[in-house]
């Protein structure tokens, strides 16, 4: 796959705060890129950097090999979908759909059909006569998804595109989103701060701190491989303990409970039990952390042998599924 | 009265009750005497001066002569003209304070507002001093070497327009002021970023959704324009009589109150046509325009 975009070392600052700083990325043609990071740490820059609605201090942005980087946002082949949606309020569904084709000068008869279209595939062809105001939250995520899909830019960007919809709905757009991108062969470039939605959805991933590229990979790599503490922290749930002056970290799910045929081994005591879904998770003190583990438990395991609050139990590991970090 | 008791009133009696002395005030003062005046256009003008109570129409025909007619179109014509005028600097200059930082606008608007804090007879003095002969405005073109006749400014129409546009100015800055400052920024990049142009973006976006605040301005400057006659009496020299000027000749110097009170309505008629075309723009926009929750 070749690169359609690069960011090469981007730095954006507003007054004494780097919102954005030195970041380089290469995000493939028709790849589904996910930035991902906390609240704070300069994701909507970078997106709104190479929508051209702020312009980059240092540094270049290249689309298709051209740097864009002052082209203004009505000239990128760049579409934006907002984090607040921006339906126009006085414009209907269909509309608000339109409205990129007219402002383009398309013939009317191309735009009719690419408005019906796009509304069959985002399945808002029902409410084409409604206004912004007489729709659902998840109806006007689609209408904001749609009005940019529709303009078929060469990259798609989204801001926390599920970030107002409640939890069931947005598990369901992931998968959604993902299967939108696959059939309209969009460049997806993402933003949110739930490393779970990042995770399922993007094929690559780029975790941002305070303005600067902690790591960018697949899934699997960056939860498997975390660059730094921060990273294995923020990525799923991490188990931290210092041992010869190096900080050691271990997923729950590969610490075993009552230390079968395991490396390492140690006794600790459950303080706390909780259930998710088909885990039990344990929160198990220890002398090794002040923090308790945290310890998956698979139900079929719990039933053979029950673990209770209060109970002392052995947990065991192998060095190599522990990672070692120096910062 | 204590809470208990305010909770026990039903809602739409609390409200009934609460808009008793509103009521109150504008019947005695509004509605009675205009239905007073109303009546009084039904009746003949004693020969002396004084009222002859005998029903008849001719208070309202006299409205159609081609005289008083006139002074309705160039009244019509002055008002509008000052709407124009008002409503596109208003309109800019509002849109100016609502770009500017969030922290400077109040300043601004303050700014905006200011000479509207002091007495209108007051601002229009003082445009007579600008505009006289040998005001302000000649001397300062004498300073820059003009040497020829004095431009005549005031007592004509153009200086009649010119005060009233700026009297009512602040009105129209604020109206359109308001939903300016609350149109969602993102809306005019959302347009930018589906490819219009500025031009395209305000005529699409921007203005379709601050038309409410310019239909207000506007129909405030023309109503206030079309019934004044101070500003006409004062920068017109009287020349330009409008309509205000001519129903207070007929009340004060004419001695004709039933012609007076005959213009009066139709002035009146006017107004609440205008005022109800404006309550039905932002009726209809309110609904489309309503703030999202989710932002
Ligand atoms: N227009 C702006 N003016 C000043 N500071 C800004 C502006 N936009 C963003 N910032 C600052 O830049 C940093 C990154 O913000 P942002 O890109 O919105 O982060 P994220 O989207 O990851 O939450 C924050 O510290 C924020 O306060
Ligand atoms: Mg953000």
């Amino acid at each position: 796959m070749s690169t359609l975009l690069s960011v090469d070392h981007v730095t954006k600052r507003f007054g004494a705060v780097t919102a954005v700083d030195a970041v380089s990325l290469d995000v493939k043609e028709n790849e589904f890129f996910a930035l991902l990071g906390p609240s704070g740490s300069g994701k909507t820059t970078v997106l709104r950097m190479l929508a051209g609605f702020e312009i980059p201090e240092e540094g270049r942005i290249l689309l298709d090999g051209k740097d864009i980087s002052r082209v203004p946002p009505n000239r990128r082949p760049v579409n934006l979908m907002f984090q607040s949606y921006a339906l126009f309020p006085h414009m209907t569904v269909a509309g608000n759909i339109a409205y990129g084709l007219e402002v383009e000068g398309l013939p009317r008869p191309e735009i009719t059909s690419r408005v019906g279209e796009i509304m069959e595939i985002t399945e808002l062809a029902p409410f084409a006569r409604r206004k912004p105001d007489q729709l659902s939250g998840g109806q006007r995520q689609r209408v904001a998804l749609a009005r940019a899909l529709v303009k078929r830019p060469r990259l798609l960007l989204l801001d926390e595109p599920l970030g107002a919809l409640d939890k069931k709905l947005r598990a369901a757009m992931q998968l959604e989103l993902k299967r939108l991108q696959h059939d309209v062969g969009i460049t997806f470039v993402i933003v949110t701060h739930d490393q779970e939605e990042a995770l399922v959805m993007a094929d690559r991933v780029a975790i941002l701190q305070d303005g600067r590229l902690v790591q960018c990979g697949t899934p699997h790599e960056v939860y498997e491989h975390p660059a730094n503490r921060f990273t294995a922290n923020f990525i799923g749930v991490m188990n931290f303990f210092d041992e010869n002056g190096r900080t050691v970290a271990i997923r729950p799910e590969r610490l075993r409970v009552f230390a079968e045929g395991t490396e390492r081994r140690i006794e600790g005591t459950v303080i706390a039990t909780a259930y998710h879904g088909l885990d039990l998770q344990l929160h198990v003190r220890t002398d090794l952390s002040s923090e308790p583990f945290v310890v998956r438990l698979t139900a079929e395991a719990a039933d053979r042998r029950p673990v209770a609050e209060g109970d002392t139990i052995p947990i065991g590991w192998n060095t190599s599924d522990t990672r070692i970090f120096t910062d | 009265m204590p809470a208990e008791v305010v909770r026990v009133i039903p809602q739409k009696t609390r409200s009934t009750v609460l808009m008793v002395p509103a009521l109150a005030w504008l019947t005695a003062l509004m509605v009675v005497p205009c239905g007073l005046i109303l009546a009084l256009a039904f009746f003949r003008r004693g020969i002396y001066g004084g009222i002859e109570y005998t029903f008849t129409l001719e208070n309202f025909a006299l409205l159609l002569d081609p005289l008083y007619a006139g002074i309705f179109l160039t009244s019509a014509r002055i008002a509008g003209l000052a709407t124009l005028i008002a409503v596109v600097v208003g309109y800019a200059a509002a849109y100016a304070i609502a770009a500017a930082p969030r922290n400077r606008q109040p300043i601004l608007l303050f700014f905006a507002i200011l000479p509207f804090w002091s007495n209108y007879l007051i601002r229009t003095y003082a445009w007579i001093v600008l505009l006289n002969r040998e005001g302000l405005i000649t001397q300062g073109l004498r300073l820059l070497g003009y040497e020829g006749e004095p431009p005549s400014m005031l007592y004509t129409e153009g200086a009649v327009i010119v005060g009233l546009v700026y009297n009512y100015l602040p009105f129209v800055i604020l109206a359109c002021y308001a939903p300016l400052s609350r149109l969602n920024p993102e809306l005019a990049e959302a347009s930018s970023d589906l490819g219009a142009s500025a031009f395209t973006t305000f005529r699409r976006v921007i203005l379709p959704m601050t038309i409410p605040g310019i239909a207000a301005g506007a129909v405030f400057v023309f109503v206030l324009s079309i019934g004044n006659f101070i500003t006409p009496a004062l920068l017109g020299g009287g020349r330009f009589q409008m309509i205000g000027n001519l129903v207070y000749a007929q009340f004060l110097t004419a001695n004709d109150w039933p012609f007076g009170a005959a213009l009066s309505m139709a002035l009146i008629a006017i107004m609440l046509g205008l005022l109800t075309l404006q309550a039905m723009v932002a009726e209809k926009t309110a609904g489309e325009t309503r703030e999202q929750s989710d932002g």
